[in-house]
């Protein structure tokens, strides 16, 4: 039993979502102080050795540093070629399975009565005291009850809805940018924009919109979750400003719409509107989870794509040329984007019970990765899969948004701001260059670039 | 040769040939019938190939099994005769049958 678990049924309306997660905060240390809790050792970087020199037992391919250092394809390549279905006995983060081949992949993502998304769905864990409720880390029918209150706010319909805001806040962002000077894409335009989208679909105070980018790099960064640098101290305390300022706009919210405001088509609208969640905020696990779930799962994915997909076009520039001839193909190059790029390497599952995979017996309660960024280099299930091809056939059919009961809720979102966002690039811009090599953030989990500069040149004025 | 007829959202007919052996989604790929996505290729892994079968025609069909139900579960517009078209597979008993497209895919 956690803190805030006990706290929120004892009374949860009682206590404050911020008290709550002090309370844990303080649970936290006293553990670390007594041992019960030993440190998270941090990751120090070093060369990463060739595969061909190591025995396949020896492959580790948990390092942080992997995607950095440009070692992934080869390293993932051979698991794929000799040992698809491969046992690392001791990383960082304890035994696991490595499930690398597209096909064993969606075996495992389709059968979650055999391969469970509980308690956490990367490959390490997050402190007990933060176990907020996160659907995407529950299993059916618990799981669907929760996704079903909240998948209006990005279903089609509603992206309708909320697409003339995504395209001017994307303007907005494009105009001001300068020209025939170099500037760091990810921060001026990756990360800003993600923050727009996902204020917009809050109805998040916008002036305040680079916190909720902030929130969820922290909830996602840990050195303990998926190697990465963040503290756990930072964490804790932005978890408790995240809690206070959700809390805030849900009552905010409700006293607006009180007043007579016409409803929006925000979540906290959408959830105040539903006779099943319109108390959610009584139920603060629950409320927190959904709304962390949701800036989460939409902020480095959609940003590492927007990155990426410059990146890609770089690497890659008869591609360029063929899009400028052909902007009808940005919607086809939008999933080649996300397959390309792979913004999140993994997601793991537990095995609830012996299953043979490819050869394997995989035991009870053993720890499953499935490595998406593998399956989507899979020369067995697709053709050329190192190559970028913007008008590649079946580009929809990528493992990038996983499949089954858990595939990624935000995918037509993602797809709709990446689309927008070349639409817009392509009136403007006659050339999108890169000016040297990106920096690559620390991570198992994230495959994204913390660093990018970009020199533009505006289209020539038609004459 | 019988034919399927797929009917979009706003009321496009589009009348394809069977063939039987392949999935309905299928079918309506090979003849560009707008309004299927299939991500997943035709796994009742991503439940983007939705479609709503006509009336009686369920009885030709066959109704969702427990993986498509699961995944149709998730899905807009969800009717009591929605089905996943890459998990009926066509057969000549189909001559005639519609099925209607809902109007997004998720
Ligand atoms: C290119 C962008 C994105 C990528 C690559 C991505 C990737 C993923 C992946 C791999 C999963 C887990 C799938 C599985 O376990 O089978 C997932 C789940 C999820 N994603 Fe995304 N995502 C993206 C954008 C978004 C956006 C924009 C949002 C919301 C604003 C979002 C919200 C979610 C949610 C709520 C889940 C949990 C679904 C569930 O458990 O039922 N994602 N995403
Ligand atoms: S094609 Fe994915 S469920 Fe039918």
């Amino acid at each position: 039993m956690n803190i805030v678990n006990l706290v929120a049924e004892k009374g949860a309306a009682l206590v404050p979502m911020p008290t709550q997660i002090k309370a844990a905060h303080l649970l936290y240390k006293a553990k670390t102080k007594l041992g019960i809790y030993t440190e998270f050792p941090e990751f120090v970087e070093a060369p990463i050795p060739d595969v061909s020199t190591l025995a396949i037992e020896d492959i580790d391919v948990s390092n942080p540093f992997l995607y950095r250092q440009n070692r992934w394809e080869s390293y993932f390549k051979r698991l794929r070629d000799e040992c698809p279905v491969h046992y690392q006995k001791n990383s960082a983060f304890g035994p696991f399975w490595s499930v690398t081949r597209y096909e064993d992949i969606l075996f495992v993502d389709k059968n979650h009565k055999l391969f469970s998304s509980e308690p956490f769905i990367v490959i390490g864990k997050a402190p007990d005291e933060l176990a907020v409720e996160m659907f995407i880390a529950m299993d059916p029918p618990k799981h669907d009850v929760q996704r079903r209150a909240v998948q209006g706010v990005v279903a089609p319909k509603n992206l309708k809805e909320m697409e003339g805001l995504i395209r001017e806040r994307t303007r907005d962002v494009l105009d001001k940018l300068p020209l025939d000077a170099p500037f760091n894409w990810v921060e001026d335009v990756s990360i800003e924009l993600t923050s727009r989208m996902l204020a917009t679909l809050l109805d998040f105070p916008y002036e305040n919109r680079r916190k909720l980018v902030y929130w969820s790099d922290l909830a996602g960064g840990g050195a303990e979750s998926t190697g990465g640098l963040n503290d756990s101290d930072e964490l804790f305390r932005g978890m408790v400003d995240m809690s206070r300022h959700f809390s805030r706009l849900w009552h905010e919210k409700k006293a607006r719409a009180a007043a007579g405001e016409e409803p929006g088509f925000d979540l906290i609208t959408l959830l105040q509107s539903n006779d099943d969640t319109r108390d959610l905020i009584n139920r603060p696990l629950e409320f927190l989870g959904n709304l962390a779930l949701l800036i989460v799962g939409g902020n480095d994915t959609t940003r590492n794509s927007m990155t990426g997909g410059v990146f890609a076009l770089n690497r890659f520039p008869d591609e360029f040329t063929k899009l400028k001839s052909d902007p009808s193909l940005i919607t086809n190059m939008v999933s080649e984007i996300i397959r390309w790029q792979t913004p999140l390497a993994h997601m793991r599952r537990v095995a609830t019970q012996d299953v043979e995979l490819n050869g394997q017996t995989i035991k009870k309660g053993d720890k499953v990765v499935m490595w998406y960024a593998s399956g989507n280099r899979d020369e067995r299930a697709i053709d050329q899969p190192e190559q970028f091809i913007i008008d590649r056939k079946n580009a929809r059919n990528h493992l990038s948004f996983g499949f089954g009961v858990h595939r990624c809720m935000g995918n037509r979102l993602a797809e709709l701001q990446l689309r927008i966002l070349w639409e817009e690039l392509l009136a403007r811009f006659d050339k999108i260059e890169v000016i040297g090599e990106p920096e690559y953030v620390q991570s198992n989990f994230v495959r994204g670039y913390s660093k990018m500069m970009v020199q533009l040149s505006a289209k020539p004025s038609e004459a | 040769m019988g034919s399927i007829t797929f009917i979009e959202h706003h009321g496009a007919e589009h009348a394809v040939e069977i063939e039987t052996g392949k999935s309905l989604m299928q079918i309506a790929m090979d003849n560009g019938v707008p309004g299927i996505d299939a991500d997943c290729g035709g796994e009742a892994a991503c439940g983007t190939c939705h479609v709503i079968v006509d009336g009686n025609w369920i009885s030709a069909t066959g109704k969702a099994g427990d993986e498509e139900l699961q995944m149709l579960d998730m899905t807009p517009d969800r009717a009591p005769t929605s089905r996943l078209a890459c998990q009926i597979i066509a057969t000549d008993a189909m001559d005639g049958l519609v099925a209607h497209l809902p109007e997004f895919q998720m």
